[in-house]
């Protein structure tokens, strides 16, 4: 399947398709501030950063001891194994360091750094100022196929501590240079087939061909599920294909980020992001209506037929938190 | 239980091969070392290939790789018990083909046929994994900077950490991400040398090679130090999941 996205891309920028992403420091800071949020904000090195202008996030040895390193040291914990230390929320086979490489420090995979010193924002995928802890609830809702903690929840204090710590020097309200994921030129079309082939060759290796994953004999998954019933659900930002086709590009094969074309990243983003996976949290009774209120984008392949497949027909569950 | 028309292999302890041919009562004993000759598949014996070679010359694999397949530390042998048997089938084509030079395993491994390879990985594959007993003792510090860049990594320059492909403590996941934990350090500082030269490059993807020509050669013996303190886990690789 090869679907047209010039076109309709055009006329979407800026509209509220966008608000479609929900990553912690998502890749179109922009876009949101048509809803009254941030003010464009001109990037520059950060007097904190690196040669790259790139803040430099502290080490985990600089984690300060007494009450609020022990939770910030709680939250690296959350951060890493998930599923581990905030049971209760997770339900699905990811993990935040999935997707926010190098325990949330990494440049160009959506970095914790970047993200908390743009909260609060207006964001346009609940229409109204979230604090980054309303943000982090997101996560768990979508990304993690979850439930999300109450605000003040130890699980999201630990969060925020640790964000904030990773934050330590980087400028309020400035979107730095690496924050989120990098936004690619929009590609002619979305070539699924061609998709299908970059997956086989450069990440069924680890991701197992069926995008199930893989795991030690002991059950601790080390390669994470990309679809199915534990991966994100059909809520989260990674379901939209500009964010994963960025994450891919910048990011994949682990370790040899950027040695993917453009093309290749954007072919088997649509690829992943066109199989089926946990239902959309915010359902509204139908495929059709939910495609209409939450996924009216041509980047976005929930309520479209793809290989004989109706996108969220089937979807397995959404919030299948264990008891 | 003998089936007319088919060879049957017996293998003593005490290192003699049995065998009766068809029809024809008469036993042969061979004594160890000689070469046998060509056993029908049917009777591939991988246990007595690992401990007195093979039809056509290849030696023991026992006799560097340990009785029980643990390896050997003082020699920096790798343990080969408990690792999946398409991980060791793989290292054997390398061997024998291109991908992975060794001038002790190459002819070993071109002597042995494709279902002695298959049966010889099965059969390892299936042994209860060993760490091997001696070995220089583990100099702590090496240790402790080993583990900090095993876990982390280092992304400044692109590395990822090595649990992030070979499981949180070095267990291996699969059949292409071999366990490290428990493997001697001289064993695995030769493999990261050994991608870093390009001598070894059988690696899917060239993932290896990628995180290994970034290594300093200290950082490659604090890594390869800390794989070798660590036990090797009682459980096996995992896989899809």
């Amino acid at each position: 399947m090869s679907t047209d996205v010039s076109r309709r891309w055009t006329r979407t920028v800026g509209a509220a398709s966008l608000g479609l992403i929900v990553l912690v420091g998502q890749g179109f800071p922009k876009a949101e501030g048509t809803g009254g949020g941030r003010a464009e904000q001109t990037r520059r090195p950060d007097p904190a950063g690196n040669a790259a202008g790139h803040v430099q996030p502290p080490p985990e040895s600089a984690i300060p001891d007494g009450p609020f390193g022990t939770m910030v040291r709680m939250g690296s914990d959350i951060f890493q194994d998930t599923g581990r230390h905030a049971s209760g929320f997770v339900g699905n086979d990811l993990r935040c360091s999935n997707c926010h490489l190098d325990g949330g420090r990494l440049p160009g995979s959506a970095p914790l750094w970047a993200a908390y010193e743009n909260y609060p924002a207006y964001r346009s995928k609940n229409r109204h100022v979230n604090t980054f802890a309303e943000r982090l609830q997101g996560c768990f809702r979508y990304s993690m196929n979850g439930k999300a903690p109450q605000l003040g929840d130890p699980v999201l204090v630990a969060l925020e501590s640790y964000a904030f710590f990773l934050a330590r020097g980087a400028r309020t309200g400035v979107s730095p240079p690496g924050r989120g994921y990098p936004k690619l030129a929009q590609p002619v079309s979305l070539d699924i087939a061609r998709g299908r082939d970059v997956y086989a060759a450069k990440c069924a290796l680890c991701h197992g061909a069926s995008g199930e994953g893989q795991a030690t004999a002991d059950g601790y998954t080390v390669f994470p599920p990309l679809w199915g019933a534990r991966s994100y659900n059909w809520g989260a930002g990674m379901s939209s294909v500009a964010n994963a086709a960025g994450f891919i590009k910048a990011n994949m094969p682990l370790g040899q980020g950027n040695t993917l074309s453009d093309e290749e990243a954007w072919s088997v983003a649509a690829f992943i992001d066109s199989r089926e996976r946990p239902q959309d949290p915010r359902f509204e009774g139908s495929v059709d209506e939910t495609r209409k209120a939450h996924h009216d984008d041509p980047l976005d392949f929930y309520g479209q037929t793809v290989d004989g497949v109706l996108l969220g027909q089937n979807a397995p569950p959404s919030g299948t938190v264990p008891p | 239980m003998e089936r007319s028309g088919q060879r049957k292999q017996k293998r003593s302890w005490v290192g003699f091969c049995l065998w009766r041919l068809p029809g024809d009562a008469t036993r042969l004993t061979v004594a160890l070392g000689l070469t046998l000759q060509t056993l029908p598949s049917a009777a591939l014996d991988p246990a007595s290939i690992a401990s007195n070679g093979s039809a056509d010359g290849a030696p023991a694999c026992g006799s560097c790789h340990g009785a029980n397949g643990e390896g050997n530390s003082n020699a920096g042998f790798p343990r080969l018990s408990g690792l999946a048997a398409d991980y060791l089938l793989r290292q054997l084509a390398s061997f024998a083909g291109a991908g992975r030079a060794s001038e002790v395993m190459q002819p070993i491994a071109s002597a042995l046929s494709e279902p002695e390879r298959r049966a010889l990985a099965s059969y390892y594959a299936g042994l209860p994994a060993w760490k091997a007993e001696g070995g220089e003792p583990p100099d702590g510090q090496l240790v402790f900077r080993g583990r900090a860049l095993a876990k982390s990594g280092d992304w400044a320059r692109g590395m990822p950490g090595c649990p992030q492909c070979h499981g949180p403590v070095g267990q291996g996941v699969g059949a292409v991400f071999p366990a490290l934990a428990g493997q001697p350090a001289a064993y695995a500082a030769a493999q990261l040398a050994a991608w870093k030269n390009k001598t070894r490059a059988n690696d899917p993807l060239g993932l290896m090679a990628g995180v290994a020509e970034k290594l300093t050669d200290d950082e490659a013996a604090a890594v390869s130090a800390y794989y070798a303190s660590l036990p090797v886990p009682a459980t096996r690789n995992g896989g899809p999941r």
